[in-house]
């Protein structure tokens, strides 16, 4: 029983994950129709977003490194540790959830410069076009990532709160055995509260009106007199925002390295086509949904009558599930069907 | 683009595609190089005043920062060979025949290329520099897969491997080849070396679960492990499959905090035992107490770059290494300041394997007299030298492997600086560590081909 | 155009492209490409892309699991030369048989979606495929190792021959493709590639193709006048999969050896690249395409910084550390960028690719003359 509850936990904090990749993903399918492969290389961004303050805060200065004596060998002390002594190593402990001021500005500006830079010369051209320039941008932003920052990956603390284990049975009263890491518990809540975020803005503002209604029927909303185009661009920068934190918020559960966003595009590209393809809640569902599942799918008990199923699972529900329902669980119709 | 050209075989495989294309008839074997005149060989530098080495290192994807300090040894290699430098390791290299005046007297040019850490790519890549520049031994590595594919290519193209990084046991087992050879330590020697200080440091009677990769070399450390630590009444209580660059391990990571396992084996290597490791330590594990013991985890193989990677969650794990930069014996003392001083920040333990097949292979050369790759292996075989980082070392002419002291490491609890990641736990000597050859069975095959 | 002059035009373009690709080893010279086993590169690529460009090019399904096929290829070739024979003849007709029955079921599975959901089928049908190969399956494949000839492989055609030591090498009726150093191996796999580009020019011309195109250009209209679809375009995937098979198959003829890793999703994205950036539909396109990336692949990824010293040494010193600086990044273990940014540019301004700007630069000195 702790053993499911775990599962479940694990799957939740997962499909946070997975979500708020698919939302960004599909907010662009929706209101775009633009197929963006590069959508993982946003993902990957915004992580290293946090791993560009870390190194900005931990700008140091060179000391001898007495201990070595065999050739001439510095250690880095940082400034701030200079200067503010704990306090400033405390501040840098913070400086993955001080990146979210970071990285909204940056993120807008990178999303706003991609579509208008790039992707809006492709609305009018076959989705084929759209997957091949973006994969072919996915590549080039990884590798000038690569070249900055090395093959490695990058791992970010966390602040001394927020790191160790939470007594999750505790809290309800299922006794002792189930504990789970702070940080994957504030992942989840950070990303319910930013689908929450999107949904509201979507929802009660004006714009999000508009947006909704460009989504359903982009002409007659044209047609209207409304500039939908130029809110569309701020909805690119809107998901690339989104995705990027996900990205952030990311780098204390797995130390980011170039190719993290190669290695999230398939998986979100299979989220997205599961719940729906221009289908938020959909996206959000299927996101959880899978994250749940693979978690289920690599207990040992499952494991011991299918061996091999966790590695091939999110491919056989996608294969299932499209070949069951083709507008995945909550798509419309005649979406991306030409 | 073509820099190293000149030697015989590129030239006669000019003439021989020229008359190819032009006859289109059965080719005459003239054309074959090593099939000419008894005695001669594939690239043969004859009379050319240079020989060239390739370096077929992973440059793109996840190991690339590791090809990169293996480029490094390789540079620092050709240097000293070509007398330029203080020399490193070739003023403590027992026995020693290099002259400094490149091998024998030919001036040592090199070419590089990107394995991708793929076999294909590796393959097509160790190709170019045997068909293409013509080299006459190449080296380098980061992985088994790749390692055991260019090997099984040396073998048939008749050209000298001298892997780099590799730890598999089935590099020098079962599919070991006569043309190639591997300095670095295996699976098997972790497993020997680890297990003694693991009883002496965590008791016996302990319950381990086995988190393996679930591939061919993750399988064969799990294997060594389980069996070396057989003996100290350590009992598998599960050990499961996970799949390669899973990224996120946590799914794997629940199950085990509640199985009565009380140590964690992590047969993870690179990016997926930087995940694994820092996902383990979130989950708390290292803070529980089961079985009225402390929660232990062990990371059999260790890197410095892996270290790195890990940043702190590194800290007091135990695992094995087969070298670190600072060891006190002259050789590696010579060579950490040779390279210190070349580039500013010490040798990885991938470096330092790179850096001594390279010498060994020169200095197996100037021994047999000959570049003829026959005579060369059959100096390298049997060899036993010293002064080079691991004590006096045996190259087991039965398996191509080398026999050397492990080093038992534990992540530091207090780094100096940003290197010194790792501190030696114990250094374990190679009787220890010695195997039987026919424990992993394997064929080298004929050394003409 | 008319028929009889589109058929000469055709086997005049199949004669100069086999000339082309016979001469390799000679016009290669100057380029550094002209080894065996790039040239092998090259031509079973080539295949690769051909057969790819079948189903995108003429029928315009965007499929990103084509890479499976190849790697299913191998690996029954590889099986063929260790139970049965070392000849490549029977360990190639199986490879593409199987490949071609696994391209059926995968198909089948497949087309029934269109569009983007065709392309994310397939992805994760080939990224499940890999996973299979990688560990699930090792038994078949040998998992990360990849399939391997080992000396105690029954072989059991072959036992009546009298074997030497060592590993005996895959043959064509007793010539082993590794003779005339390694060009043998080139040549079959030149003529293959001939033969490969000539049906697949048969086929862009028959009705069948003309087909396909229709698919391609409006499927609503092609159901609505009653005629059922899907037969044609699996039968387009099953073929373009025989064709990838096909390549596997002779990779594995010249090299016995299968990995997972030739099954990744990468390794068909890069497929798609080869295609488009020789220009997708077009008959030669998709071949100089692959040669490109090939060449990329093999020869820019060996150019290291000294190689680049050299090559600028006539400047002054301290320009030479700039220029290599800046090269540097785009060379070497920056090949990848180099090909991503090339990639984008065509894509963007050349979307016919390579054939586009050769008719771009054709066009533009033929029409000239009619000017004055």
């Amino acid at each position: 029983m702790d053993a499911i509850l775990l599962q479940i936990l694990n799957g939740l904090d997962k499909g946070g994950a997975y979500a708020l990749i698919a939302l960004g993903l599909t907010l662009i399918f929706g209101t775009l129709g633009v197929v963006n492969f590069a959508h993982g290389a946003l993902f990957m961004l915004g992580a290293f977003c946090a791993v560009s303050l870390n190194k900005m805060m931990t700008a140091s200065v060179k000391v001898k490194d007495e201990s070595v004596t065999f050739f001439e060998a510095f250690k880095e002390v940082p400034y701030l540790e200079l200067w503010l002594g704990e306090t400033g190593t405390t501040l840098i402990s913070w400086s993955v959830p001080l990146s979210i001021l970071l990285a909204i500005p940056v993120m807008l500006f990178i999303g706003l410069a991609m579509e208008r830079g790039l992707i809006r010369h492709f609305y009018r051209r076959p989705h084929a076009d759209q997957i091949l320039v973006t994969f072919g941008l996915a590549i080039v932003l990884q590798e000038i990532v690569k070249a900055s920052f090395g093959a490695n990956p990058h791992p970010q603390a966390v602040p001394e709160m927020f790191s160790g284990t939470a007594n999750v049975g505790a809290l309800f009263g299922l006794g002792d055995n189930i504990v789970y890491p702070i940080w994957r518990l504030v992942y989840f809540f950070f990303s319910m509260s930013i689908i929450g975020m999107v949904f509201a803005f979507l929802q009660f503002t004006t714009f999000g009106m508009v947006v909704r209604a460009g989504m359903a029927d982009r002409e007659t909303v044209q047609l209207l007199g409304i500039n939908i185009t130029k809110r569309f661009s701020i909805v690119f920068g809107l998901a690339a925002v989104v995705s990027g934190l996900a990205g952030l918020m990311y780098t204390p559960i797995l130390p980011p390295d170039y190719h993290i966003g190669m290695d999230f595009l398939v998986l979100s590209f299979v989220v997205v086509v599961v719940g729906g393809m221009g289908s938020l809640p959909g996206a959000v569902l299927a996101g959880f949904l899978l994250g749940i599942l693979q978690s289920f799918a690599s207990m040992n008990e499952v494991k011991s009558v299918l061996p091999g199923i966790d590695q091939i699972i999110i491919y056989l529900i996608a294969m299932v599930v499209l070949l069951v329902r083709p507008r995945g669980l909550l798509g419309r119709k005649g979406v991306m069907e030409d | 683009m073509t820099k190293k050209t000149s030697d015989v075989s590129r030239r006669s495989f000019v003439k021989g595609s020229a008359a190819a294309t032009a006859a289109g008839i059965a080719a005459p074997s003239i054309f074959v190089p090593h099939a000419t005149a008894a005695g001669a060989f594939r690239n043969d530098p004859g009379s050319s005043k240079t020989v060239t080495l390739g370096f077929n290192v992973p440059q793109s994807g996840p190991y690339a920062d590791e090809g990169a300090d293996e480029l490094r040894a390789f540079r620092l290699a050709v240097k000293h060979l070509n007398g330029e430098g203080d020399g490193g390791m070739m003023q403590t290299m027992q026995p020693m025949n290099l002259k400094g005046n490149g091998i024998l007297g030919k001036k040592v040019e090199y070419v590089t290329g990107d394995t991708q850490t793929k076999s294909d790519a590796a393959r097509a890549s160790a190709k170019r520099m045997i068909e293409k520049d013509g080299v006459i031994m190449f080296s380098g590595g980061s992985s088994s897969g790749v390692a055991i594919a260019v090997q099984s290519l040396a073998q048939e193209m008749g050209t000298v491997f001298m892997a780099g990084l590799t730890h598999s046991n089935d590099t020098t087992g079962k599919d070991r080849r006569r043309y190639g050879f591997r300095h670095f330590f295996n699976a098997h020697m972790s497993g020997a070396a680890l297990a003694p200080v693991l009883e002496a440091e965590y008791g016996r009677d302990r319950q381990v679960y086995h988190l393996t990769a679930d591939y061919t070399w993750g399988w064969s450390q799990e294997q060594s492990i389980t069996e070396a630590t057989a003996g100290s009444g350590w009992q598998t209580v599960n050990a499961v499959k996970t799949p390669v660059g899973a990224g996120d391990f946590s799914q794997y990571i629940t199950p085990i905090l509640n199985s009565g396992a009380d140590v964690l084996v992590l047969n993870h290597y690179g990016k997926d035992m930087v995940n694994s490791l820092t996902q383990a330590i979130q989950f708390g594990l290292r803070d529980k107490q089961v079985n009225g013991k402390d929660f232990q985890i062990v990371v059999p193989l260790f890197s410095r770059l892996m270290a790195q990677g890990a940043g702190e969650n590194i800290k007091g794990i135990l695992g094995s290494t087969a070298w670190n930069w600072k060891l006190q014996d002259e050789g590696s003392k010579a060579f950490v300041k040779a390279f210190g001083q070349e580039y500013g920040f010490p040798p990885s333990q991938a470096a330092h394997t790179c850096y001594v097949q390279t010498l060994l292979y020169a200095d197996a050369c100037e021994r047999a007299g000959t570049f003829n790759p026959e005579q060369v292996i059959r100096a390298l075989e049997d060899h036993t030298f010293d002064g080079m980082g691991n004590g006096e070392t045996l190259y087991r002419g039965e398996d191509h492997q080398c026999f050397k002291d492990v080093l038992v490491v534990r992540g530091n609890q207090n780094p100096s600086s940003q290197f010194d990641l790792l501190e030696v736990q114990d250094v374990v000597p190679r009787a220890k560590v010695e195997y039987s050859a026919d424990l992993y069975p394997g064929e080298l095959g004929p050394y003409k081909v | 155009m008319n028929t009889v002059a589109t058929k000469k035009k055709d086997n005049l373009m199949v004669l100069i492209f086999a000339a082309v690709v016979l001469s390799m080893p000679v016009w290669l010279q100057p380029f550094g490409a002209a080894y065996p086993d790039l040239m092998q590169k090259f031509v079973i690529f080539g295949l690769f892309a051909v057969g790819f460009n079948i189903l995108f090019g003429q029928t315009g399904y965007l499929s990103f699991g084509h890479a499976a096929f190849i790697g299913v290829g191998s690996y029954a070739t590889v099986w063929v030369f260790k139970l049965y024979t070392m000849n490549i003849v029977p360990a190639i007709l199986f490879g593409v048989l199987v490949s071609g029955v696994f391209a059926l079921v995968i198909g089948f599975i497949c087309l029934r979606r269109t569009g983007i959901y065709f392309s994310i089928l397939t992805l994760a049908l080939a990224q499940m495929s890999y996973n299979l190969a990688y560990s699930v399956l090792t038994p078949i494949t040998n998992g990360e190792t990849g399939l391997q000839l080992s000396l105690d492989d029954p072989r059991a055609w072959d036992a009546a021959q009298v074997q030497g030591e060592g590993i005996p090498a895959t043959n064509f009726f007793g010539m082993e493709m590794s003779a005339w150093d390694g060009l043998f191996g080139f040549y079959v796999c030149a003529a293959v590639l001939i033969l490969g580009f000539y049906i697949s020019v048969r086929i862009t011309r028959s009705s069948f193709g003309s087909m396909l195109r229709g698919i391609k250009t409006n499927q609503q209209r092609m159901t609505y006048t009653g005629l059922n679809t899907r037969p044609y375009a699996l039968s387009a995937f099953v073929i373009s999969g025989m064709y990838a098979g096909l390549a596997g198959s002779l990779m594995a003829a010249v090299d016995p050896l299968a990995g997972a890793e030739r099954m990744q999703w990468t390794a068909s994205g890069e497929v798609v690249l080869m295609t488009i950036l020789g220009g997708v539909g077009t008959l030669i396109g998709p071949v100089l395409g692959a040669a490109v990336i090939k060449y990329f692949e093999n020869i820019f990824s060996a150019i290291n910084t000294s190689v680049l010293a050299d090559f600028y040494s006539f400047l002054p010193d301290g320009l030479i550390d700039i220029f290599v600086g800046v090269s540097a990044l785009f060379v070497g273990k920056g090949w990848h960028l180099t090909l991503g940014l090339m990639f984008m540019l065509v894509v963007i301004f050349l979307p016919g690719g390579i054939m586009e700007g050769i008719d771009r630069i054709k066009n533009r000195f033929a029409k000239k003359p009619q000017q004055d």
